[in-house]
Parts: C-alpha cells; sequence; structure tokens
C-alpha cells in the first residue's frame, strides 16, 4: 500500500498525508501569490512587483499604498475567495453527483443567481448591495428547488445533473424574458453584471465574502470523509456508519450558499466550479473529492484568468467572466468528448 | 439472548408492504443463509437488519437495544454489510479501498493509526488480495473485485457481517471461491455472518442455520439438514423436487423435477 502514509505521535494522533497532494497545494499557494502580485501591479498604473510586496508589507510610498491597498488589493481578494468558493463548492458537487458535469455552473445555480440578480435590476432598478442581495436569494432559492425536484429517496447522480440541466434551461429562458422587459440603461448594467467581472470590488465585497467562507470552508472540509464514503454508493456508506442524507443536506447547502456569495460577489463566473475540480483532481492523482487542491486550484484559475482578461488582449480589458467562459467552453467540449470515449455517455 | 434480532418488524417502501409482523433471530456464531423466491423480502430483511431500512412496526434489536436509536459508528463496529450495489471510486487502488473499511473506527484527529495498517494488511491476506494492494480496482476481474469488497467489509472488524447476495453475477468458479471464503471466516474467525443468497443448492452446502421467507413470512428455519425437503421447497418455490443428498457434503441437494411434457417434446 503505497498510496497510505500518516503522520502519527505516541499519544495516538494519526493523521494522513498524501505527499503527492501536499506538493500539489504548496505549489497552487505559490502560483496563486505569484500570480496575485502580478495582477495587483497590473492596471493603468504600472507597479513592479518589489514595491507591491514591500507596500503589501507596509513599507510602500503613499501613492502605492492607495492604489494597492485601497484600489487592487480588494479585487485580488474577492477574485481568490471567489474562485476558491467556486472551485471547493464544484469539487462537493461533483463528489455528490458522481459526475463531472453535476458542478453548480451547469445544474443552474449561476442561471438562478442571475434571475435574482436581473429581477432586481430590471424590475426595481436596485442598488448594488441589492443586486448581490437578490443573486445570493436567487442562487437559495434555486439550490433548494433542484434538491426538492431531484428528491426520490436521496439525491444523488444522474438525476441531479438532469434536473439542474432543466432547471437551467427553464431559468436561462427566464433571463432572456426579463432582459426583454428591461430599458436600455438597465438592460446594459444587466449584461455586465451577466459577463461576471471583478472591476470595481472593493473592501465591501470582501468582508462579507471572507466572514462566509471563514465558516463555510472548514465546516465542509470538516465533511471530507463522510463524503469520500458517499462515493462508494450510499449502501457502502451507510454499512460505514456515515448518515449518507445528512451528510449530503450539509455539503450541498453549504456548497450552495458559497456558489451563491460567490456570484453575488463577481457575477456568474462560469467554468471556475466545472473545471478546478478536475483540473485538482489530475495533479493529485488521487482518488475522492480533493477538496483542498480543487479549492486552491479555484482560486488560481479565477486571478490568472482575470490577469489574463486585463493583459492579454492589449486596450481591449474583458471582464474576467468572458475569459473563463471561453477556456471552460473549450474544456467542457474536451471533457464530453473524453466521456464519450471512456463510454460514460 | 442473540446480538440480532428482528422483532415483530413490519417492512416496506412507501406504501408498499413486503413483510408484516415478521421476527427472525440470528442465531450468534451461524452462518445463516435466507432464501426464498424473487420479492419474498429476503433482501428487505437484510436492509432491515443492517439499519438501512427502518420498520414501521416493531425494531430491529442489535445487543438488546433498538439499532435504530443507536449511533451510526457504534454500529458500525458492531455489524457491517456488504450491499449489492457498490461503487469503485475511478482510479483507486485495492489497498485504498479497503482502507476505507476502517472508518468507523476513526476520527478526525485519528486518520491511519498503525492497528488501522495492520489490520487492512491482514483482511488482503485473509480474502486473497494481499498482492493486489497498489492495483486499481477496475483492472480486476468480477471475482477478484468481490473479494476485494469483502475484504473492505472485513476491515472494519465486525463481529456481524451481512451480505447481500454476494454471488451475484459471478461465474460458477467464483461463486464457490466466494462461498468457501465466507464458511472459512465463519470457521476460523469465528464471525456471525448473515448471507442472501439465491441458489438454494448453495445455501443448503454452506449455511449452517437457513431461513426460508415467502410473501414475507418464514415458512421454516433451522439447520439446512433437518430443515430442506421437497415438501419445503415445493412450499416456498412452488418448485416439485426431489431433495437427495450431496455426494461431496451430505448436505441436501434440490434436483428440480424434469417437466415431462416439454422433455417428451423436445425428444421428439
Amino acid at each position: 500500500m503505497k498510496s497510505l502514509k500518516a503522520v502519527r505521535t505516541d499519544s495516538g494522533l494519526s493523521i494522513r498525508v498524501e505527499p503527492r497532494a501536499l506538493v500539489v497545494g504548496v505549489l497552487l499557494c505559490v502560483a496563486a501569490l505569484v500570480v496575485a502580485v502580478v495582477l495587483i501591479g497590473t492596471g493603468d498604473f504600472e507597479i513592479p512587483a518589489t514595491d507591491v510586496v514591500s507596500t503589501l508589507l507596509g513599507d510602500g510610498t503613499t501613492a502605492h499604498t492607495f492604489i494597492v491597498n485601497d484600489l487592487r488589493l480588494p479585487r485580488v481578494l474577492v477574485g481568490l475567495l471567489v474562485g476558491a468558493a467556486l472551485g471547493l463548492a464544484g469539487a462537493v458537487f461533483q463528489s455528490i453527483s458522481r459526475n463531472p458535469l453535476g458542478s453548480p455552473d451547469i445544474i443552474g445555480f449561476g442561471q438562478g443567481s442571475t434571475v435574482g440578480a436581473l429581477t432586481v435590476i430590471v424590475l426595481f432598478q436596485g442598488s448594488a448591495a441589492t443586486v448581490a442581495a437578490g443573486s445570493l436569494v436567487g442562487g437559495l432559492v434555486t439550490g433548494v428547488l433542484i434538491y426538492l425536484l431531484a428528491w426520490k429517496r436521496g439525491v444523488h447522480g444522474y438525476r441531479l445533473v438532469l434536473v439542474g440541466i432543466g432547471a437551467a434551461a427553464v431559468l436561462t429562458a427566464l433571463n432572456g424574458y426579463l432582459l426583454t422587459k428591461a430599458d436600455l440603461v438597465d438592460a446594459a448594467r444587466a449584461y455586465v453584471w451577466m459577463a461576471g467581472s471583478l472591476d470595481g470590488r472593493d473592501w465591501d465585497q470582501v468582508w462579507p465574502l471572507l466572514g462566509l467562507c471563514a465558516v463555510l470552508v472548514p465546516l465542509v472540509l470538516a465533511y471530507a470523509r463522510p463524503l469520500r464514503m458517499l462515493e462508494m454508493g450510499d449502501d457502502v456508506a451507510y454499512a460505514l456508519g456515515v448518515r449518507p442524507e445528512r451528510t449530503r443536506i450539509v455539503l450541498m447547502l453549504s456548497a450552495v450558499l458559497l456558489t451563491a456569495s460567490a456570484t453575488a460577489a463577481a457575477g456568474p463566473v462560469s467554468f471556475v466550479a466545472l473545471t478546478a475540480p478536475q483540473l485538482a483532481r489530475r495533479l493529485t492523482r488521487s482518488p475522492g473529492p480533493n477538496l483542498v487542491a480543487s479549492l486552491l486550484m479555484g482560486a488560481v484559475l479565477l486571478i490568472a484568468a482575470d490577469l489574463a482578461a486585463q493583459r492579454a488582449f492589449g486596450a481591449d480589458v474583458l471582464p474576467v467572466g468572458v475569459l473563463t467562459g471561453v477556456l471552460g467552453g473549450v474544456y467542457l467540449l474536451w471533457l464530453l468528448v473524453a466521456e464519450r470515449r471512456a463510454g460514460r455517455i | 439472548m442473540n446480538r440480532l434480532i428482528a422483532d415483530d418488524v413490519t417492512l416496506g417502501y412507501d406504501q408498499r408492504v413486503i413483510a408484516e409482523r415478521l421476527s427472525v433471530e440470528i442465531p450468534d456464531n451461524s452462518f445463516t443463509v435466507i432464501v426464498g423466491p424473487n420479492a419474498c423480502g429476503k433482501s428487505t430483511l437484510l436492509r432491515a437488519l443492517s439499519r438501512m431500512l427502518k420498520p414501521s412496526h416493531g425494531r430491529v434489536l442489535l445487543d438488546g437495544q433498538t439499532i435504530h436509536a443507536m449511533p451510526a459508528k457504534k454500529v458500525a463496529r458492531t455489524l457491517g454489510l456488504l450491499p449489492q450495489s457498490s461503487i469503485a471510486p475511478d482510479g483507486i487502488t485495492v489497498g485504498d479501498l479497503v482502507a476505507r473499511g476502517r472508518y468507523p473506527h476513526q476520527g478526525l484527529l485519528r486518520q491511519w493509526s498503525a492497528q488501522d495498517e495492520r489490520v487492512v494488511r491482514e483482511s488482503m491476506a485473509s480474502t486473497g488480495v494481499g498482492e493486489l494492494a497498489d492495483r486499481y480496482v477496475d483492472e480486476l476481474s468480477g471475482g477478484q473485485r468481490q473479494r476485494v469488497w469483502i475484504a473492505m467489509a472485513l476491515a472494519q472488524q465486525t463481529p456481524l457481517l451481512l451480505l447481500d447476495e454476494p454471488t451475484t453475477y459471478l461465474d460458477i468458479q467464483h461463486q464457490i471461491d466466494v462461498l468457501d471464503l465466507c464458511a472459512e471466516l465463519h470457521e476460523e474467525q469465528g464471525r456471525t455472518l448473515v448471507a442472501v443468497l439465491h441458489d438454494l443448492n448453495h445455501a443448503a452446502r454452506y449455511a449452517t442455520h437457513l431461513i426460508a421467507l415467502r410473501d414475507g413470512a418464514v415458512i421454516a428455519e433451522g439447520a439446512p439438514a433437518e430443515i430442506v425437503t421437497a415438501e419445503l421447497v415445493e412450499a416456498v418455490f412452488g418448485l416439485p423436487c426431489q431433495v437427495i443428498s450431496d455426494p461431496e457434503t451430505g448436505t441436501p441437494l434440490v434436483v428440480p423435477a424434469a417437466r415431462r411434457g416439454r422433455t417428451a417434446v423436445l425428444r421428439k
């Protein structure tokens, strides 16, 4: 048994370590830091990386301190948190549905959040904060509805994916209808929101998101072991002393909250939840939900996409959601082809 | 008093009642086999005994306590189950899968102790899959895979082990292989085994205690040599037959009666 290693103490504690997953985790953390520093330095006013670091350590000029701490750091932090939340939520949903397509952006949560946000924008011309609240409510209601629709002595597998895809179609139609009702100004605002962007995000978005993640991430990670057992089917998990439905409800609710709050903060940034867990899994080569690696991968993916969106297209600075959409779309096609070859669809 | 008892239970799904006011005791240290025709409620009974199905009336008792009121992990340290439907996660190795059987003995700060490692090794050795530890489960044959799942259930180290149709989907040589393994676990490790089996002859050969069910009721129970008769098989399965002595083991062997009309037509 090469794959199982643990750190043990004389007092009877033993913690499992997967060396490869550990290395991948450290590398992803380093990647996140590097991209974050470069991203903070990027913009109309370029700042060299060394100055960014010294400013972050409290040793910068007044101008740099203002640009870094007040303008760009919160944006990057929102990006990291949104990416991490989406990566983790994606890993949870893909594990529960035992299907790489079972991620929140495919099964209707993004669309549900959009319905909430568009309702506020189009029907009430609400403020940014109420748009975020609307999106949060939209995502949560969609999550509960999909759970109830997919429930038949427990929720799992294909039923969740199929019900979710159906819900996504209905919600997309609803969004189309809302847009036709909008006047020109509201419609423009709606489109910007729907693209998914980190533009103009400040500390007001950071704190609530950080607070939610501080509660939900440890909760989800504490359920990683029962989640791993659930991958062998409800009956096996039950026999091992896991309560399948309770585990699933706690995890799905947390994942829906994570997705909804990420979407409330940055709009529906597509495909991060879909791709991060799969990429993480290929790097760690470890069976099981790979929660920590997926979380880190999501964070790196999102800010790397934001960096590319600002740098790669010359003067045209794109919203990050457009870039993740393009990259994720290509990935989704590849995934469908690969799944087809493997005979799973 | 025996450790595992179904006391006056009514079992069913939603509104459909499968068994009404059924009482069954699993004799300690027995290899009990439950037989009966399709839809007689044998798997349902096993699900109830393993607390996956909650009776609408009556209760299942484990060591004198109502099993549904006990903490899930505590039950899982006493009672193991090898269900019919199990999924090997993508890319999992044999060693990793068998190690998951240790879950009820582990916790957040006790994830992989030296004892876990030892038990997993022993479980793989006693099921003959020790050599396969680093192989991927999806690469194995059906018979090997079933041994791996049994190894996982053994790693759980429960004195009671329930098996739901452990020989289904296997070739005849692997069926016998798995049943021999079960008999070994019963005799050498002294575990109480309860299995649902389709094949009456397998049941009669391997069981020390047989429970024959029909329409959710116990028609007969006891040692196969005492209860398996042509009348019982006819009553339980509706199958006319002869019961002779198994030339290998001396246990009852059921030989279905030839359908004279049909064989006559085939001979022409």
